[in-house]
């Protein structure tokens, strides 16, 4: 038992780290554009203060520019302070659906990183389950990154959520590759006490190139 | 004396707005959005530096710098990234960077660095002229 928690923990500080560090980068680059834009207004004052003719019009674009990014880094931000805060309690009901949504604003970047769509099937709404939202979290994190890999030419990776006899599922979908990186153990020594946690199981249909993570309706923490 | 720069970074707004403020002070700026595409650009054409993004789609910065000194072993490429560790950078150094800096930058040290990737580039270039002239001394024997 010391063991797996041992496991959870290291792999739960890991994801942490991870997600931590691309939110940081994103919001970098944020700061990146508006500081350029920020420069920009500072030549035109400059031109306009040595007699070049003043345009309204570039000041506007620029302000929009600026608007536009305060809202995506208020976007990351929000998702990040979701994010800290999914580790606060134990166990928590939330709606999958919603969740599933948030997860994958939370790795939108390193689908753009690896070249993949993400793309949200429609899923049943209402879909409270009572689960560790942090663990949840880095459990669809394993399986996604797999999936990115698995997506094929298509590059395009499914994600649904629907309610099953004993809780919910979670299905990553359009996994055209999926018997080519099936190479080793999945899922692996990571997985198995994070599954064990959330009482979860992983089904695999190479047939029809999809992972399936069934969750229960209360992992009773 | 006007650099000539290829811009490599995988945001358009960054893009548009870092090379209007650069062409304002005289360089001569292209931009690309995919670190593949400005692989192509670099072997068409000669730039002074290139200023590449460490992380992008499809190709990391890393991978791109590598290509690109393979082909170009005179080019200079000046790294940024929105999160430099210390690993990175020896990393980049290793592979052949002339510089790397963080982002948000300030555009008079981009300037700087990229007038220093010039000036260095141009003496490598001399340095090889000269050898090429070396080795012509010596098979006409004049």
């Amino acid at each position: 038992m010391n063991n797996q928690w041992e496991i959870i923990g290291g792999e739960g500080l890991l994801f942490f780290g991870k997600m931590s560090a691309s939110i940081s980068h994103e919001i970098k680059n944020v700061l990146a554009i508006i500081n350029e834009n920020n420069g920009l207004i500072e030549d035109y004052t400059v031109m306009a203060e040595k007699g070049a003719p003043f345009d309204p019009g570039k000041f506007r674009s620029l302000a929009e520019k600026v608007a536009l990014q305060i809202r995506r880094a208020d976007g990351i931000i929000k998702n990040m302070n979701t994010f800290a805060h999914s580790i606060d309690e134990p166990a928590k009901s939330i709606d999958l659906s919603d969740f599933l949504g948030f997860a994958q604003a939370l790795f939108a970047r390193f689908a753009v990183m690896k070249g993949i769509a993400l793309e949200p099937k429609p899923s049943e709404s209402n879909l409270m389950i009572t689960t560790s939202p942090f663990f949840l979290l880095n459990l669809i994190w394993f399986c996604l990154d797999l999936s990115m890999d698995a997506a094929g030419p298509e590059k395009t990776v499914g994600l649904s959520a629907r309610k099953t006899d004993t809780g919910a599922q979670i299905g990553f979908t359009g996994l055209k590759d999926l018997g080519k990186v099936l190479t080793g153990e999945f899922p692996g020594e990571k997985e198995k006490p994070m599954l064990e946690l959330l009482k979860a199981e992983i089904k695999i249909e190479e047939e029809i190139g999809e992972i399936m993570l069934n969750l229960p309706r209360d992992i009773g923490l | 004396m006007t650099e000539k720069v290829l811009l490599i970074d995988d945001e358009q707004d960054f893009l548009d707005a870092l090379s209007e403020r650069m062409r304002a002070r005289d360089m001569e700026v292209t931009t690309s959005t995919s670190a593949v595409d400005a692989l192509k650009m670099a072997k068409k054409e000669s730039y002074d530096a290139i200023v590449l993004d460490l992380m992008m789609p499809e190709m990391d910065g890393l991978e791109a710098l590598q290509e690109i000194k393979k082909n170009n072993p005179e080019l200079q490429v000046i790294l940024l990234t929105g999160h430099a560790t210390v690993e990175k950078g020896i990393e980049a150094m290793k592979l052949g960077a002339t510089d790397f800096l963080e982002k948000p930058t300030d555009l008079k040290t981009l300037t700087e660095k990229i007038k220093n990737a010039h000036t260095k580039k141009m003496i490598l270039v001399e340095k090889q002229a000269e050898e090429k002239i070396k080795k012509i001394l010596a098979v006409k024997g004049w």
